[in-house]
C-alpha cells in the first residue's frame, strides 16, 4: 500500500488528467441551456484554431454562452481546485500534520481579510486597490503569526499548530465582519465573495490563476523529494543535506501565494485542500512527487462537479465555500478521530 | 575507502536563547575510534551531535572538520561524510520500510534522477546488516518503536558515511537488539575504520563498546580519554552525583559498572 508502481501511478494519473477534461467538456453542456458533447467541442475547436467553418450547425448563441460564460468560471473553479489540493498536500508535508489545509491553518482567512480590506477601500476611497496582493500579503502575515504562536524553542507541534490556525482564523474572521460592517451598503458585494463563488468569472481570472497555479506546481515538483525527507522530521532531513530551513521557507510561501490567489479569485473555499491529499495518498502513497500531480487533477475535478452541481442542478445557486465545508467539515472530523486514536497507540 | 576524519572545536559555545547548552567546549575526535557520550539529561549532548551534523552552527568558537570550519561544507557533501542516528522518530505518513531506508540515499541521488542499482545495493546492505529486510515492505506506520528504531539505524547505514553519529540510538530497543546494535556498530569500527560517536546513557554499555569516554556536565566537556583512563568512581560521582564502584567483570570479560542503590549523593 505505501507503494505504486510507476504504471500504476501513470495510469491514475493519465486517468485523472482525462477525467478532469470530461468534467470540464460535459459540464460546459449543462446549464439553463443544454448543449450537447459534440457542440461543445465543435466550438472548443473553432476557437483554438480559429476556424470559424467548424461552427456550420451550430446555433449563434452557443459560441458566447460556451466561451464567453461558461468556460471561464468552469476553468477557475478547476484550477482553484487544484490550486488548493496542490497547497494542502505543501502544509500537510511540511508541518507533518494530516489536518493542515490552507482553511485549517487560518491561511485562506488571511487571505480573505486581506482581500476585503482591498475591496473596503475600492468600495468606499474608490482606489484600484489590487485584491491578489493583498489576499497574498494577509496569507504570509497569517501563515507565519500561526507558525510563530503554534512554535515552541524552534519546534512546531501538530495540534497546537491547527488550534493557533482556528484562534487565528477567528480573529479575521471578527475583523472580516468589522470590514463588512464599514462597506454599509456596500456588504453584499463583500459577503458573496466570502462565501466562494465562481458566478461571472472572467479570462482575466482564468490568466492569474493558470500562472499562480502552474508556478506552484513547477516549484513544489522541484522540491519535491527534499519534501519527502523532512517528512522525517527537520533534525534528520537536515543531517541528509537538506537545506531544511530555507525549503521549508521556500514551499510555505509558495503554498500561500497559490491560496491567496485561489482566495482572491473565488473567495473563501474549506477543506478541499484537506480531502484530496489525503484520498490521493491512499491511491498513489506519500511521495509528495506522485501526490502533487494527482492532487490536482483530482482537486480540479472535485471542485468543478461541485460547482456544477450549484450552478446546473441545485434550483438555486448555493454558495460553492457553504457546499464545500458541509461536506468537508465531517470528513475532517473523521480524519480528527482517526489521528487521535493513532497517537493513543503510538 | 574512508578517509581520515576528523573533528576539532574549539571554545564552541551555543545558546537556546537566554539558556546556554554549550559552553567553551573545546575537544578533538580523530578518526576510528568510538566515542561515547555520557552526562546527565540536559547537558548538552544533542545540541553538540546537531554542531557535529552541521544542523546547528557555532555561536562562538571554531569547529572545524577536515582542518576547514564546518560551515564551509555544503550540506549534501557533509551528508556524504557524517549521518545521524536521532533519538526520536516519528513520521506520519505511510511509507515502507525499504522507502525509509532508501532516504539515505538522498545526498547521492541528483534531484530529478531515480536511484541507481548501487543505491538500491547499499539499501539491501543495510537492511540485511541490521536484520530487517524480512519487513522492507511494510509500512513504517504499522512497525513498533523498536522496529523503527532499527530503521533508522538503516537508513543511517544506507548513507555509507565514514562518520556516524547516534543520539540515544538504543533507548527504544530491548537488550537484544540493543547489544545486536552495538556488536555490528562495533564491528564497522574495527572491519572499516569508521569512527562512531554516540549518546550512550548505560555506562556499562560505554564502558563495553567505546574506546574513549567524554564526559560532560552542563554544556562543559567535564573529562575525558580511554575508559581505562576515565570511566572511574570519582567522574561518576562528579558528573551524576552517584555512588558507583567500577570492576572487572570475569564474565562479560570488561570492567563494569555497579552502582549504591539508595544512596544518591548530595
Amino acid at each position: 500500500m505505501a507503494q505504486v508502481t510507476r504504471r500504476k501511478y501513470t495510469f491514475y494519473l493519465l486517468g485523472l488528467a482525462i477525467t478532469t477534461c470530461a468534467a470540464i467538456i460535459i459540464s460546459s453542456g449543462m446549464g439553463y441551456m443544454q448543449i450537447p458533447v459534440t457542440e461543445i467541442v465543435q466550438v472548443l475547436f473553432a476557437s483554438i484554431t480559429g476556424n470559424g467553418d467548424l461552427l456550420e450547425g451550430v446555433d449563434k448563441a452557443i459560441p458566447l454562452v460556451v466561451m464567453d460564460v461558461r468556460l471561464p468560471r468552469i476553468l477557475t473553479a478547476a484550477l482553484v481546485g487544484g490550486g488548493l489540493a496542490m497547497s494542502g498536500v505543501v502544509y500537510q508535508g511540511i508541518l507533518l500534520n494530516p489536518l493542515a489545509d490552507p482553511y485549517t491553518l487560518g491561511v485562506s482567512s488571511g487571505a480573505a481579510f486581506g482581500a476585503s480590506l482591498a475591496l473596503l477601500a475600492n468600495i468606499v476611497f474608490s482606489t484600484f486597490v489590487s485584491v491578489p496582493l493583498f489576499a497574498f500579503a494577509g496569507a504570509v502575515a497569517t501563515l507565519f503569526i500561526v507558525l510563530h504562536l503554534s512554535s515552541f524553542q524552534g519546534q512546531v507541534s501538530a495540534n497546537t499548530l491547527i488550534l493557533s490556525g482556528v484562534i487565528v482564523g477567528a480573529i479575521l474572521a471578527a475583523g472580516i465582519s468589522f470590514i463588512q460592517y464599514l462597506a454599509d451598503e456596500q456588504v453584499a458585494v463583500i459577503i458573496f465573495w466570502l462565501m466562494g463563488s465562481f458566478a461571472s468569472r472572467t479570462w482575466g481570472d482564468v490568466a492569474i490563476i493558470t500562472v499562480a497555479v502552474v508556478l506552484g506546481l513547477l516549484i513544489t515538483l522541484y522540491y519535491g523529494r527534499d519534501l519527502n525527507i523532512m517528512s522525517l522530521g527537520g533534525r534528520s532531513a537536515d543531517s541528509l543535506g537538506v537545506e531544511t530551513a530555507r525549503t521549508r521557507k521556500i514551499l510555505l510561501v509558495t503554498a500561500s501565494m497559490v491560496t491567496a490567489i485561489c482566495v482572491a479569485v473565488s473567495g473563501i473555499i474549506g477543506f478541499v485542500g484537506l480531502i484530496v491529499p489525503h484520498l490521493m495518498r491512499f491511491l498513489v502513497g506519500p511521495d509528495n512527487r506522485k501526490l502533487l500531480p494527482v492532487s490536482l487533477f483530482a482537486g480540479a475535478t472535485l471542485l468543478l462537479m461541485a460547482d456544477t452541481v450549484t450552478r446546473a442542478v441545485l434550483p438555486s445557486e448555493v454558495p460553492i465555500g457553504v457546499l464545500t465545508a458541509l461536506i468537508g467539515g465531517p470528513f475532517f472530523c473523521v480524519i480528527f478521530r482517526r489521528k487521535q486514536k493513532r497517537g493513543s497507540n503510538a | 575507502m574512508h578517509r581520515v576524519d576528523s573533528y576539532q572545536l574549539n571554545n564552541v559555545s551555543y545558546s537556546y536563547g537566554t539558556t546556554s547548552a554549550l559552553e567553551d567546549f573545546t575537544l578533538s575526535l580523530s578518526a576510528g575510534k568510538f566515542y561515547g557520550i555520557v552526562g546527565p539529561n540536559g547537558c548538552g549532548k544533542s545540541t553538540f551531535l546537531d554542531l557535529l551534523v552541521g544542523s546547528k552552527e557555532p555561536e562562538s568558537g571554531t569547529l572545524l572538520f577536515n582542518g576547514q570550519p564546518l560551515t564551509t561544507y555544503k550540506k549534501r557533501d557533509l551528508a556524504r561524510q557524517v549521518a545521524l542516528v536521532p533519538q526520536n522518530f516519528n513520521i506520519g505518513f505511510d511509507y515502507s520500510v525499504e522507502e525509509v531506508v532508501l532516504m539515505g540515499r538522498h545526498p547521492y541521488i541528483h534531484r530529478f534522477a531515480s536511484p541507481s542499482l548501487k543505491d538500491w545495493q547499499r539499501v539491501q546492505d543495510a537492511m540485511d546488516l541490521i536484520g530487517i529486510a524480512h519487513f522492507a515492505k511494510r509500512s513504517i506506520m504499522e512497525l513498533s518503536g523498536g522496529e523503527k528504531q532499527r530503521v533508522v539505524v538503516a537508513r543511517a547505514l544506507a548513507q555509507d558515511t565514514p562518520i556516524l553519529l547516534f543520539d540515544e540510538a538504543t533507548s527504544n530497543l530491548d537488550i537484544q537488539y540493543t547489544l545486536q546494535i552495538f556488536d555490528k556498530v562495533r564491528a564497522l569500527v574495527e572491519k572499516e575504520g569508521r569512527t562512531i560517536i554516540a549518546v550512550i546513557h548505560n555506562l556499562n554499555f560505554a564502558a563495553a563498546y567505546c574506546d574513549e569516554i567524554i564526559f560532560m556536565k552542563e554544556g562543559r566537556v567535564c573529562k575525558t580519554g580511554t575508559v581505562a583512563e576515565v570511566m572511574n568512581a570519582p567522574a561518576i560521582a562528579e558528573v551524576f552525583g552517584v555512588e558507583a564502584e567500577i570492576r572487572f567483570d570475569s564474565f562479560s570479560q570488561v570492567n563494569q559498572v555497579s552502582y549504591r542503590y539508595g544512596g544518591q549523593l548530595e
